[in-house]
């Protein structure tokens, strides 16, 4: 049985699994992981990577076929570094995908709102098809929305922290009134919080620290892939609602019925 | 600015509130997720002992799950040994009557292709103190030399003044390290009788001068041997503290730099000072695990002063960094390789050995983690 496809922009992709790249043991490993989550986008570090050299260590383990690159700007502070840094991934990349990545705070890695709008407003302008990791605000992502970013990347918990969606109230909205696909990125510590966020309702989620620091990251990403595809189906199918209220046998409103 | 703070402290009741930590106090802070000053106290202290295993265990998961299966390498790169300073532990003192050499351009560049060819793209320059020869106009061209090189350039020189921070970070300065040496003031001046240096508030105040700059990285240390380690390790702690809530954007590393050996040229000739063993292994590890648990975040890096057989275990313990192959006179891996060093390398492996020794752990080898276009430099 097979989901819905996924489109973002002029893609369609098939599995709803996005991976990251760092973290991993070695840059074998991190190929076998990736092979085994399906998954059909990957972010990579421009800071990781000698960006025109096709000999890189990590960019030789990014070659099939399947696999796009989603090169992000992990690293830079400001709305003009990232678009500087956007220009040049371009070029070297040989895509116009980016994931927009401004968090001044080297601690926490949490994004900058303001710095992220601007960014993307004007890499938009500029062609790039721009997919902006951001705090779990719905106002911020109606506001990218409306500067034309190609989907959202709310966060779950803070980055690499596995703690899952501690914001799940927030995607809740985000994911109702959003017309562009909802990724939810960072903090996705088990393929069940990857499945919950599927069954919310969320277009992708994106992992990465959870697989690569795993003590068998190739089983790991399986597990993921599973778990996605499973909540996915799951939202297709339609849950059930739930609900915290009991029934009552004698219903308050019967004497309405007498 | 530190001293604000630093002020309000007192190195004898920092150093009771240590010795008398106890058993509860450790276990209090082991339990916690996040740790206060007083929970680090209680880490480094004698009362953990029992606990260092504990400690190692949630140091490993901790790291690995905040900078993965990685290390990072980096190598200095000495560009001068002239010093107007006399430090007591250090070869390139005044005092000490070595001969003295400043890297010319075309020696900065063999230097350079001789780490570039051992793989290198982290380099870290160093210098002494010599603001005459070795001044900011020579770092500003020693930095434009090699940024177009490597792919992060750091340094480790005289502390500068705020401006010229600001003008080093413009060229492509990304890090810079300045040790304190030592956060006891009477400790201080002893081992710093003459020269800039002797001014323990100008140093300390360096760090506050980086940030304002707006520095990306600073590596904070306490030369461990000058007074008590854990007194020492306590205040580091509490100046990574306080510049992480100031200077939120800047990057914090860690170094415990155990003091090493090193050659004096006296009356009769090359003689070896030894300053004995001011901290035991197991005592290193201690810190690094406490480091570690207080802040999950911070860079720990270990240099080539420690030996093979420690290097190859702590690795795993909440290392995120290693310098290997570190030669630490100027002109020491190509240009003159036999000048006197300023300190004794106790790990001679090369990077491609170290690499290795890096995979079995089961870790990457990271040579890059960051790129010049990820700043706004004027050009």
């Amino acid at each position: 049985m097979t989901t819905q496809s996924l489109r973002i922009a002029d893609r369609t992709f098939s599995s709803r699994l996005f991976t990251g790249t760092g973290k991993f043991s070695s840059t074998g490993q991190m190929e076998s992981a990736l092979l085994a989550s399906g998954s059909e986008l990957v972010t990579v570090a421009l800071k990781r990577i000698h960006a025109g050299d096709k000999a890189d260590d990590t960019l030789r383990h990014l070659t099939a076929p399947h696999m796009h690159l989603l090169p992000n700007t992990s690293g830079v502070r400001t709305a003009r570094e990232a678009v500087f840094a956007a220009q040049l991934a371009r070029e070297a990349l040989e895509t116009n995908w980016l994931k927009l990545e401004i968090h001044p705070d080297p601690r926490y890695l949490l994004p900058d709102p303001i710095e992220t709008l601007k960014a993307a407003d004007e890499l938009v302008r500029l062609g790039f098809v721009v997919l902006p990791y951001i705090h779990a605000d719905p106002v911020l992502c109606k506001r990218l929305e409306e500067v034309g970013v190609a989907a959202v990347m709310p966060l779950g918990s803070p980055i690499g922290s596995n703690k899952g969606l501690r914001t799940l109230d927030f995607l809740e909205i985000i994911i109702s009134q959003s017309q562009v696909p909802v990724v939810v990125d960072a903090g996705i510590g088990a393929p069940s919080h990857a499945a919950a966020a599927m069954e919310l309702g969320a277009d992708a989620v994106l992992v990465n620290t959870a697989i690569a620091v795993a003590d068998n990251p190739v089983q790991m990403a399986t597990a993921f892939k599973l778990a996605v595809e499973a909540g996915r189906l799951a939202y297709e199918a339609r849950l059930g609602s739930t609900s915290s209220v009991a029934v009552a046998s004698s219903p308050l409103t019967a004497f309405l019925d007498e | 600015m530190f001293t604000d703070l630093l002020n309000q402290y007192d190195w004898a009741t920092v150093s009771r509130l240590i010795d008398t930590a106890t058993a509860t106090d450790v276990e209090r802070a082991l339990s916690r997720t996040a740790r206060t000053l007083t929970d680090f106290a209680a880490l480094i202290s004698p009362a953990a002992r029992p606990y260092l295993d504990v400690m190692a265990r949630q140091s490993q998961q901790l790291t690995q799950q905040r900078f993965g299966k990685t290390m990072q390498l980096y190598a200095p790169l000495y560009l001068s040994n002239e010093c107007q300073n006399i430090c007591t532990y250090c070869a390139f003192s005044l005092d000490n009557k070595i001969r003295r050499r400043t890297l010319a351009d075309d020696e900065i560049d063999r230097e350079a292709d001789a780490l570039k060819a051992m793989g290198y793209d982290h380099v870290l320059l160093v210098t002494g103190e010599a603001n005459q020869t070795v001044g900011v106009p020579y770092i500003k061209n020693a930095i434009r030399l090699l940024r177009d090189r490597f792919a992060h350039i750091s340094m480790e020189v005289q502390p500068l003044d705020q401006p010229a921070y600001a003008d080093l970070i413009a060229e492509g300065l990304h890090t810079v390290l300045v040790y304190q040496e030592t956060y006891n003031r009477d400790s201080y001046q002893l081992h710093h009788p003459k020269g800039k240096k002797a001014s323990y508030r100008y140093r300390i105040e360096t760090p506050d001068r980086l940030g304002q700059a707006g520095i990306y990285k600073i590596g904070l240390g306490a030369l461990l041997g000058l007074s008590d380690w854990r007194t020492d390790s306590f205040f580091t702690a509490l100046h990574l503290d306080y510049l992480e809530r100031t200077y939120w954007k800047t990057r914090y590393s860690l170094s415990f730099p155990r003091l090493r050996p090193i050659d004096v040229l006296g009356a009769s000739g090359v003689q070896s000072r030894d300053f004995g063993q001011c901290m035991t292994d197991r005592e290193l590890v201690q810190l690094i695990c406490a480091y570690r648990l207080f802040k999950p975040d911070v860079e720990l890096s270990l240099s080539t002063r420690e030996s093979p057989r420690f290097r190859d275990h702590v690795i795993r313990l909440g290392i995120t960094s290693l310098s290997a192959g570190s030669k630490t006179n100027p002109g020491g891996y190509v240009v003159e390789p036999q000048s006197l060093e300023q300190f004794e390398i106790s790990d001679e492996r090369t990077p491609a050995e170290i690499a290795a020794v890096i995979r079995r752990a089961g870790y990457e080898p990271v040579w890059k983690d960051w790129d010049p276009t990820l700043m706004t430099l004027c050009r």
